[in-house]
């Protein structure tokens, strides 16, 4: 039962990292602009979303609130910054974004302090159910993962079924091509980051109750979706979910398990620091086999 | 006009690019050498630390440079191999103060020698290892590649509870050196000048030899290389571990300055930082990742004295740079001083 449990919280955080990287593959694939900031967008979700939640106290208007404040800041960022950024090199694109973190971390602790805010579950989603008999698993992380599944099925949906799509999945192949047919480059590249950002801003949102909104929230969660983005191929969303999951998966199991298989192994103290020290770089180690094998990531689109 | 006179012109401009550019670089030396004489008669002792921090950045971000501006390698991680060095120094220091050995058989050591030479070769290896399996990639997935495995060392590092973990390590006294005390502050900033104008020179050498060449050449034109016979692959390999050990270095210095090695050495924001040198001084110049280091420190130090909030400035300020020049400062001095490189 555990080992289910585990297995689901897996998923959920996998779809967390998904929403994150799906946003950066995005932008890189369609734009070409490598985003450091994309974690300061999530940041700016979460602190949206738990001001509107503590000031107006209603869930819907907390997520709305969160996906809106982190899509406007994206799309402001993206006609002040990274609009000019789409010609130069990938180093500039780096710099530019790592000045955007430091400018927007250190704004988010002037204006709302250094201590971190804690989010309350929503009422209607902090009981538990009863999957199966002896499993109880929280609502919220459920909602999660249904949320999250189905922002992956739209996303799949737009990116193959509609107009915007196409002309998203044209652009990352044949740029000059779009162009050259008329299309309006820099209004799809506006809504193509602002898309990104409100991705970024959910993931943002639904971590809020389960872990703590801080500064520098951001930046872990953006690492993790760089190795997610490289584990499942540059450019390929399909291959961010898949990603996404595995290092969803790896991490939590690594973390719920391995201290107890060290313990089997050897004494108790060595076992834990082992554990630890594995648990926390184990998503890491599977990026690295990953790429000894399959050097463009697992479903490589346009490298 | 006669191409002869085009000729002598030509030869003219020349020697007064070269004849400034050794006096720029003599000035400069002659500044370094007496500054902390200028510090006693100033009675500002706080500038020899300031210095000293920039010449160990400097070495840092040399070596950065080498596969960054040079070999066109945008890595993310460089921090990882400043921090290694830094523990090899301080891992080395703490066996020597318990009187043990690391993994049970390498003795500690407080000879700055050998530590240095120790932290070069652990953070070469250490490079080998991360260059090998990233340079598998290339542009963007590489960036991503050695900021995670960056990040994989900074966690381990985290977690080595045995050597303070998140807290960091301390060093009761500075490594000691045969026949010179290292000990005092302005000895150890000769020290590090001696280190850094020892890494620029050998930098210089490297980037002017067949092998700097081949590196550049890859940057500008792969697959011309490649037509050429040249295996990018070792290349790249090899100039990464190059600027590592050159990393390694510096995180030694660094750890015997501070006295103090912590796994904040190796956040990824250091690397950004490290980068931020680079790119301010001018990528793929000699000069100008000493020119970055030392404005960055310079920034950092002023920003800080002033207002709590300096990271909001310092971001301002480096956002205005990326966006508004390019080339950075290297660019910028040569054009005021109408030198063009």
């Amino acid at each position: 039962m555990i080992v289910l449990e585990q297995l689901l919280n897996g998923v959920q955080f996998g779809i967390t990292l998904f929403l994150m990287s799906a946003g950066l593959t995005l932008i890189f694939g369609i734009m070409g602009v490598i985003n450091l900031a994309h974690g300061s967008l999530y940041m700016i979700g979460a602190y949206a979303a738990a001001l509107v939640a503590a000031h107006i106290g209603s869930v819907g208007l907390a997520l709305l609130g969160g996906i809106a404040a982190a899509a406007v800041s994206g799309i402001v960022i993206e006609f002040i910054v990274v609009r000019r950024l789409y010609e130069r090199d990938h180093l500039d694109q780096v710099l530019a974004t790592f000045a955007l973190i430091l400018i927007i971390n250190q704004g988010a602790s002037m204006l709302f302090g250094r201590q971190p805010l804690f989010v309350s579950m929503p009422a209607a989603l902090s009981g538990s159910v009863t999957l199966l008999p002896g499993l109880a698993y929280p609502v919220y992380r459920l909602a999660v993962i249904v949320l999250g599944l189905s922002v992956a099925a739209g996303l799949f949906l737009l990116i193959h079924y509609t107009r915007v799509g196409m002309l998203v999945r044209a652009g990352a192949t044949h740029r000059q091509m779009v162009r050259a047919l008329g299309v309006n480059v820099g209004r799809l590249y506006t809504v193509v980051f602002g898309l990104g950002a409100l991705l970024a801003g959910l993931a943002g949102v639904i971590a809020g109750p389960i872990t703590a909104v801080q500064v520098g929230m951001g930046e872990q969660i953006l690492i993790l979706a760089f190795v997610v983005v490289v584990i499942g191929g540059l450019g390929s969303v399909r291959g961010a979910f898949f990603g996404a999951l595995a290092a969803g998966l790896v991490d939590t199991m690594s973390r719920a398990f391995l201290q107890m298989l060290f313990r089997h192994l050897m004494g108790g103290s060595n076992a834990d620091a082992l554990a630890s020290g594995m648990s926390s770089i184990s998503i890491y180690l599977l990026m690295a086999f990953v790429l000894l094998v399959r050097p463009h990531g697992l479903l490589a689109g346009k490298t | 006009m006669t191409s002869d006179s085009l000729e002598t012109r030509a030869a003219e401009r020349m020697s007064s690019i070269l004849t400034s550019r050794i006096g720029m670089m003599l000035v400069a030396v002659a500044a370094l050498l007496a500054l902390p004489a200028l510090v006693a008669v100033f009675n500002v002792p706080s500038v020899v630390g300031l210095a000293t921090q920039m010449l160990i950045y400097a070495i840092a971000a040399i070596s950065l440079n080498l596969v960054l501006g040079y070999g066109g390698m945008v890595t993310f991680g460089h921090a990882a191999f400043f921090g290694l060095g830094g523990y090899t120094v301080g891992i080395l220091y703490q066996h020597f103060a318990d009187n043990s050995a690391f993994l049970g058989l390498v003795p500690g050591s407080d000879s700055l020698l050998i530590a240095i030479a120790a932290a070069m070769l652990v953070s070469a290896i250490g490079a080998a290892v991360i260059g090998s399996l990233s340079l598998r990639t290339s542009g963007v997935p590489f960036i991503m590649i050695t900021l995670a495995f960056a990040q994989m060392v900074f966690f381990l590092f985290v977690s080595l509870k045995a050597y303070g973990g998140d807290d960091g390590l301390m060093m009761r006294r500075r490594d000691v050196m045969p026949f010179f005390n290292a000990r005092g502050d302005t000895n150890y900033y000769y020290l590090c000048l001696v280190a850094a104008a020892c890494w620029f020179v050998l930098t210089a050498c490297i980037v002017r030899s067949r092998f700097g060449f081949v590196l550049s050449g890859l940057r500008q034109n792969e697959r011309r290389m490649a037509a050429i016979g040249v295996a990018p692959y070792r290349y790249r390999l090899v100039a990464f571990v190059i600027a590592g050990a050159g990393a390694g270095l510096a995180g030694a210095l660094m750890a015997n300055y501070l006295r103090f090695v912590s796994p904040d050495m190796m956040h990824w924001t250091k690397s950004g930082e490290l980068m931020m040198m680079v790119i301010l001084g001018g990528a793929g110049t000699l000069a100008g990742p000493l020119l970055g280091a030392a404005a960055m420190v310079l920034l950092e130090t002023l920003l800080a004295a002033q207002t709590e909030n300096w990271q909001l400035y310092m971001g301002c300020i480096l956002l205005a740079i990326v966006m508004l020049t390019r080339g950075g400062l290297a660019t910028l001095f040569s054009r005021l001083s109408g030198i063009r490189s």
